[in-house]
């Protein structure tokens, strides 16, 4: 059991350090000089050139992207994340209270695609090759191909335009201090991103626990079960849930890799303030400490979310539970590569 | 209870007799007359994907087989043939585009495919193959247990046949444990409902774990996964699955794959003894030689269809056998020539 924490935990740190070089390199190499993209256009071609070599020396452009890693590395050994330069603030309280924004819609998104995308694939299932299945699937296909941004367009144009049932954007009302915030307009205000984010990640879900379901359908021990007497009702109680619930897990916890990945777009859809939002900011404006942290977070996520999904399925089945943690390794190994290319 | 002499009676519903089978009250078990099974499908051999025809496959045709209580009658045939296929006839599995004829009686009463759906579990039982029949989640005890809500035990008790729970014919139910749940009146309120399943589920366990006695599983087989059991252990617990349900008629589809003969013979026990209470067990096989050694009456499976059902005595002889098939399965024995005679023109 130590070996086995002190394992993922040395995973963990080195898949953190993999991704925070990835970040820092890609940065260097991306044509965006930071001092141009944040003071502007105009701003830049008006300065003075002393200027200019003032603020590239701000923005660390002359530093060699080693000796900046190295530095930034020392400082977050030491729990300093850095400075945003785009916003001016220390990376930490940024990202906490980004987070916590984008928390309310991701959470909302993971929960509503999860389950209904479940449901839906087992109906499908249930009825599969007939009129109910096909409409699932027919939903599926469009909506596994819609750009998640074109969604978001469609949705804003008819919710908040036309019917006016949504506001336009943001993650609270605008002109209303925040004490008078109340979770209703927290929530008025996330549901329009988050319904966006949940129906594209049904598709995938639904159309996953489909197939699933129907290959335990037609599995002998469902087949078994049917010639003992037991009812569809207690088929599906009794063996579907618990068996699908294995895939149905690892789908659900590696789709916040995905979740994440499509709120980086509704977010800037909806000018939600959250961090997705931040990242592209940060990523645009040449802000390394910024966008490091934030890649380093998902990947944390992402990371969390497959040891999470390993530890369960030591939990439901019997045969990785019974045979010890050893089988595990394996699994997470796969984890870790998961994590690191979503990033 | 009548003994058939099956020399004086051998061209009765197509098949031979042995001198194990029984006529309880009259009739068979079970009987299968004209059988025949077929599928629509698309055309294989059309030219292109988008105008191949529908056509009829006819996989079984013709076919009759009866089993009597007291005895083993093994279907053999290739493996392929559509065995399995038979074997989910019997139990009402039929796929959407099947088309399904003839007549199946079932302990003298006619049955459709509904009725046949009422049986499962309730009088005639599967044995499977091997443990992939086994739900690999839940342990092993609950399972024979099995999920059958008593009161869809009432209902089928009231509607198939008010003997099928209530008689028992095998010598496991001795005690009244099964018989209690007939007693129960289903018009009673909700709180006596919960307690009847509460006393069924307890009864249920009852007789899993004498089962487990009976046929040697300690009692701790039962918090088991089924990835964990060893071979002859899954095909006892497989056994006591089917016999849980106090069935009639086991059917029990290949239930000794991989052993050798002596050891499929030994495992096999457990059917005669089935038998041997007043059961009726059909045999599907692909190994002639264990069926002889097993059975009291072979069918032979050939081309979708039973060419001859008779008793495995005359098997002794190959004079004795009608169709050129079983002629041939006869000199394929070991023990003979090992030799098919030009088998192909025989056939043909």
């Amino acid at each position: 059991m130590l070996r086995y924490t002190l394992q993922q935990l040395l995973k963990f740190f080195l898949l953190l350090f993999a991704v925070s070089v990835v970040a820092f390199v890609l940065v260097s190499v991306s044509p965006i000089d930071p001092v141009q993209a944040n003071v502007g256009q105009t701003a830049w071609l008006n300065m003075s050139e002393a200027k200019r070599a003032q603020l590239s020396e701000y923005w660390g452009a002359n530093t060699p992207v080693w000796q900046r890693f190295i530095n930034w590395l020392g400082a977050v050994v030491q729990g300093d994340l850095g400075i945003s330069l785009r916003y001016n603030a220390p990376v930490a309280s940024i990202i906490a209270q980004r987070f916590a924004t984008s928390a309310v819609l991701m959470t909302l998104a993971w929960t509503f695609s999860g389950v209904i995308g479940f449901v839906l694939g087992i109906v499908a299932a249930l009825h599969k090759d007939r009129l109910l299945d096909r409409c699932v699937k027919a939903y599926c296909f469009v909506l596994a191909s819609t750009p998640t941004f074109w969604l978001a367009l469609v949705f804003l144009i008819v919710f908040s335009v036309l019917l006016g049932w949504f506001p336009l954007g943001f993650s609270q009302p605008v002109g209303v201090s925040s004490s008078e915030i109340t979770l209703f307009d927290t929530i008025h205000h996330a549901i329009l991103p988050a319904l966006t984010l949940s129906v594209i990640g049904v598709a995938n879900i639904a159309l996953h626990t489909r197939e699933k379901c129907i290959d335990i359908l037609q599995s002998e021990y469902l087949r078994f079960a049917r010639s003992r007497g037991e009812s569809i009702v207690s088929q599906i109680r009794h063996h579907c849930l618990r068996n699908i619930a294995l895939p149905a897990i690892t789908l659900q916890l590696a789709s916040i890799s995905e979740i994440f990945g499509g709120s980086v777009l509704v977010e800037q859809v909806f000018s939600y303030p959250g961090l997705g939002q931040a990242a592209v900011t940060a990523g645009l404006g040449g802000d390394v400490a910024l966008l490091v942290a934030i890649a380093i977070l998902s990947a944390a996520l992402v990371f969390a979310g497959n040891l999470i999904a390993n530890l369960l399925y030591g939990v439901i089945d019997p045969r990785i539970r019974r045979s010890g943690f050893t089988s595990f390794s394996d699994s997470v190994k796969q984890g870790g590569a998961n994590a690191s290319h979503d990033i | 209870m009548l003994t058939l002499n099956h020399e004086l009676e051998q061209s009765h519903h197509h098949h031979k007799h042995a001198n194990t089978s029984h006529h309880v009250g009259g009739h068979h078990l079970m009987q299968v007359e004209n059988l025949n099974i077929s599928f629509t499908m698309y055309e294989s051999d059309a030219r292109s994907y988008f105008n191949a025809k529908q056509v009829q496959s006819n996989v079984i045709h013709d076919l009759c087989i009866g089993v009597h209580s007291g005895e083993i009658v093994a279907i053999v045939g290739a493996s392929g043939s559509g065995k399995t296929l038979l074997a989910d006839s019997l139990m009402g599995h039929f796929e959407p585009n099947a088309t399904v004829t003839g007549s199946i009686w079932f302990d003298g009463d006619k049955m459709d495919a509904a009725s046949l759906k009422k049986l499962r579990g309730h009088g005639i039982s599967l044995v499977p193959q091997s443990v992939n029949f086994l739900d690999p989640l839940i342990k092993v005890g609950k399972q024979v247990q099995g999920f059958t809500k008593s009161n869809s035990i009432k209902k089928c008790a009231d509607k198939v046949s008010p003997k099928n729970i209530s008689n028992n014919a095998s010598s496991i139910s001795n005690s009244d444990d099964a018989n209690n749940s007939d007693d129960v009146s289903n018009t009673g309120n909700t709180n006596k409902a919960r307690r009847f399943f509460k006393e069924h589920r307890a009864q249920r366990a009852k007789l899993q774990a004498k089962l487990f006695e009976r046929y040697n599983l300690n009692s701790n087989v039962a918090s088991l996964y089924p990835f964990e059991l060893s071979g002859g252990m899954a095909r006892r617990v497989l056994l006591c699955c089917a016999l849980m349900d106090n069935p009639k008629v086991i059917i029990a589809d290949e239930p000794t794959p991989g052993l050798d003969l002596e050891l499929a013979k030994v495992a096999l026990a457990d059917f005669r003894q089935f038998a041997n209470d007043g059961g009726g067990v059909l045999l599907i096989t692909h190994d002639i030689e264990l069926a002889l050694s097993v059975a009291d009456r072979v069918a032979v499976f050939y081309d979708g269809t039973v060419v001859e059902e008779t008793a495995v005595a005359n098997f002794a002889n190959p004079d004795l056998l009608s169709h050129p098939f079983s002629k041939a399965l006869w000199h394929a024995l070991p023990e003979h020539d090992f030799f098919a005679p030009t088998g192909g023109d025989a056939l043909s």
